[in-house]
């Protein structure tokens, strides 16, 4: 009976129209101004479709840490971004100056190349990884540990400045210089071409016209963020160090009393995202191969919207958000604006928190110890 | 009326300050070098109050302030520029118009918004947003016949004087215009959690940044030069405009803080819920201090617009928009008198004294030591400089707790019978 009275202005305030007015005209803006040039050129959308799951599967590798920390110390750690920045340095210097990426060949010259390469690669990753986790352990221990019972703004402040510090002390001419350096891959680009069939693209050559381009990178990057993402899962879901750090994140003076020690599960939680993003530099270089000492700000910024657009403390909220980030961004470069796609990242991410306040993937808020 | 004498002292070591820098950069004792950095000490103490209120005092933790600062300088500098380089008050018709009608519109929405019960926040912003935009078309044409009888009447007055009013005019005016789009932003953001607020106000000051840097193409203002950065905008601003509205932000916050608004802001930062219990407007107390402290920012923004004659996207980064946030963390939060040193000391320290101090040849070294010095006092005194301790004149004197002369059933406070938790 109530219903039957409401009039027409109060439907509009119940149903919360006129704002879903405005989302649905935003939304048809972008999808006639994307689909328009879309249907027009779809060899290029899909281009652009697999350009922007590259930078996501990057994305997620580095949301993924932001979004684990955050859960467990709700601190939004600024520094990770440099932690990307390192991994990224350390693989350049251990492929560029060492060689580390030949010893297979070096120690089994029976080796096929594929393989040898192959390992040397992953060897590569893995340096990078353990490197990272090793620097964040150590600022976790330095800056962050006692800082816990103070103060969020502080722990945030000390994060701002451990960012700052690894900037700038990476800018000094002895450490990686304040230059930009080209990227030496330690493997070959091959490159296919999807046109009437699955070519190869020889060196030098330029693919037909209306082809679309998949590298033997891109290749490289899903599979290495698949394998990551298995393994993290398996770590939280699995094992005693996931169980407890759900624990942690959950409750921390209840776990303590349940006897885990916090203090190292936060630690070992600060290695694995470091680990991760440690992964990400080194698979962002190959892409993308140009690295500099704040070459981890942008990316890093990215990431952690993608992190908080999934919903921050949830980890398929990270990996989903940052699809959606890479994607947006590359069709937002292709078929907006290219000088605005930040702002359209940010735009995305302000309208999904205005409709859901915690993001797609996040737990309502609640107030922790 | 009786003088106190905290009063009589903050105003005389204050005026004292004042006096002794202009003297000193008069007689030539103190450099030009060291004149600027002392006004972008007194500009950054503005902005830096700005976020005090918003984040010291009312606890929203916001990383907007540095876009509302972007948006007073580019306004502020469009105006005078068009002054003195184009000869006309085209900028200042035109923002004064758009400034009251948006008023007018802001008011009017909100008056309508009133008397729907229950209107979602996004949804009372769509109003808001079609009544700006309705507003602002109005305004730039109806201002274009305003703007030739206007410059007359200016051009009339010393064109010492006439300057001088339109870069009044313009630091008010980029002061409202940060106010006004702070209010219709904080509409939907202000209903969010707080870390989630602090994000989409992050996402707010790239959007300015991006927006400046193509304000050439796609904004359509030719003479901010997008990317290459804005040149030719006057040095109007001297020690003495600056003090001058440094002195009246500090006592306009300090009023403010003192008087029962006050009171209400800062118990919104301690409790929400319980705010709410005794009557408090919530929403209401968050957007007049997220629009009170945007407005500082865009005063603070317009000022600096005018200290270096220059500006350029860049300064509006979003890594520079922590150094309000460093700043008042760094003074104490919740602290006038800390926001004030602490803003003076970074400008002096970083710009000024590290400098000098490092040795030829590691001058790079500088943004090493900056965040070292930043760990080691975050370590050391967590709760920033100063604390919550105030000078004498910005304390606020509470009147004696009422005392009932008698109980006659002994009343159990809430920490006697429920625990309190950590």
């Amino acid at each position: 009976m109530e219903n039957e009275r409401l009039t027409f202005t109060d439907r509009m305030i119940k149903g919360k129209w006129i704002g879903k007015l405005l989302l649905i005209a935003i939304a048809l803006l972008a999808i006639w101004g994307i689909g328009n040039k879309a249907v027009h050129n779809p060899q290029l959308f899909i281009q652009q479709i697999i350009n922007g799951l590259q930078l996501g599967f990057v994305y997620a590798l580095i949301a993924l840490g932001y979004t684990m920390v955050y859960g467990i110390v709700r601190l939004i750690n600024f520094a990770h971004g440099d932690v990307f920045m390192v991994g990224a340095m350390v693989s350049y210097f251990a492929v560029g100056s060492f060689h580390l990426h030949q010893w297979p060949a070096a120690v089994f010259p029976g080796l096929p190349m594929f393989v040898s390469l192959l390992i040397g690669t992953l060897s590569v990753i893995l340096l990078s990884m353990a490197t990272c986790a090793l620097l964040a352990v150590t600022i976790e221990r330095i800056a962050y540990k006692p800082l816990r019972n103070a103060p969020r703004i502080s722990a945030l402040i000390t994060a701002i400045g451990v960012s700052f510090f690894l900037e700038y002390f990476g800018a000094l001419p002895f450490v990686f210089t304040p230059n930009f350096i080209t990227y030496k891959r330690p493997y070959d680009i091959i490159t296919w071409y999807l046109k009437d069939g699955f070519h190869r693209l020889e060196a030098g050559k330029a693919p037909p016209q209306g082809s679309i381009l998949i590298s033997n990178n891109l290749l490289i990057i899903i599979l290495v963020t698949v394998i990551l993402l298995l393994s993290l899962t398996y770590i939280v879901q699995k094992t005693k160090v996931g169980k407890a750090m759900r624990a942690s994140a959950y409750d921390k003076p209840t776990s303590r009393l349940m006897g885990i020690n916090v203090d190292g599960i936060i630690s070992i939680t600060f290695a694995i995202g470091a680990a991760l993003a440690g992964a990400a530099g080194v698979l962002y270089a190959t892409a993308y191969p140009q690295v500099f000492f704040w070459m981890g700000i942008i990316p890093g910024l990215k990431a952690f919207i993608a992190a908080v657009l999934g919903g921050i403390g949830s980890i398929p909220g990270a990996f989903v958000g940052a699809l959606i980030m890479g994607q947006a961004e590359v069709l937002a470069a292709g078929y907006i604006s290219t000088p605005m796609r930040d702002a359209i990242a940010f735009s995305i991410l302000i309208l999904v928190l205005l409709i859901r306040p915690t993001g797609i993937f996040g737990e309502p808020e609640r107030e922790k110890a | 009326m009786k003088i106190q004498r905290g009063t009589l002292l903050f105003w005389f070591v204050f005026l004292g300050f004042i006096v002794l820098v202009q003297v000193l950069v008069g007689a030539g004792i103190l450099s030009n070098f060291w004149a600027t950095l002392l006004k972008i000490g007194a500009v950054m103490s503005i902005v830096s109050l700005g976020l005090n209120l918003i984040y010291g005092f009312n606890g929203q933790f916001s990383l907007g302030q540095w876009g509302f600062y972007a948006i007073g300088a580019y306004t502020a500098a469009d105006i005078t520029y068009r002054w003195t380089q184009l000869h006309n008050a085209s900028g200042l018709v035109v923002i004064l118009l758009v400034v009251l009608l948006v008023g007018i519109a802001f008011f009017l929405v909100a008056k309508v918004v009133a008397r729907l019960r229950g209107l979602d926040a996004l949804s009372a912003f769509t109003l808001y947003l079609i009544g700006l935009l309705i507003a602002a078309l109005i305004a730039v044409y109806a201002g274009k016949s305003l703007i030739a009888p206007i410059t007359n009447i200016l051009n009339s007055l010393p064109p010492a004087i006439a300057i001088q009013i339109v870069f009044f005019l313009a630091v008010l005016l980029g002061g409202c215009i940060a106010a006004e789009i702070s209010y219709i932003f904080g509409l939907p953001v202000l209903t969010l959690g707080s870390d989630y607020f602090g994000i989409a106000t992050l996402g707010f000051t790239i959007i300015v940044k991006v927006l400046l840097d193509n304000s050439d193409t796609l904004l359509g203002f030719t003479e901010m030069k997008g990317a290459r950065g804005m040149v030719g905008i006057p040095k109007l601003t001297s020690w003495i405009w600056v003090a001058f509205f440094l002195v009246v932000v500090i006592i306009v916050t300090r009023n403010l803080l003192h008087s029962s608004h006050g009171r209400a802001m800062v118990s919104v930062r301690e409790d929400e819920i319980a705010a709410k219990a005794m009557g408090i407007n919530v929403a209401q107390q968050k957007t007049i201090t997220f629009v009170l402290g945007s407005f500082f920012a865009g005063l603070a923004g317009a000022l600096y617009a005018h200290v270096n004659g220059f500006l350029h996207p860049n300064t509006f980064n979003f890594i520079k928009s922590f150094d309000p946030m460093i700043i008042i963390v760094f003074g104490g939060l919740g602290s006038v008198s800390g926001t004030v040193v602490a803003a003076f000391t970074w400008a002096l320290v970083l710009e000024g004294l590290l400098r000098i101090v490092l040795p030829q040849g590691f001058e790079t070294w500088r943004f090493v030591v900056y965040p070292l010095l930043l760990l080691i006092m975050m370590l050391l005194r967590p709760q920033g400089l100063f604390g919550t301790f105030e000078f004498p004149y910005l304390r606020q004197i509470l009147p004696p707790p009422f005392q009932p002369r008698e109980t006659a059933h002994p009343v159990h406070t809430t920490e006697d019978t429920l625990e309190t938790g950590a």
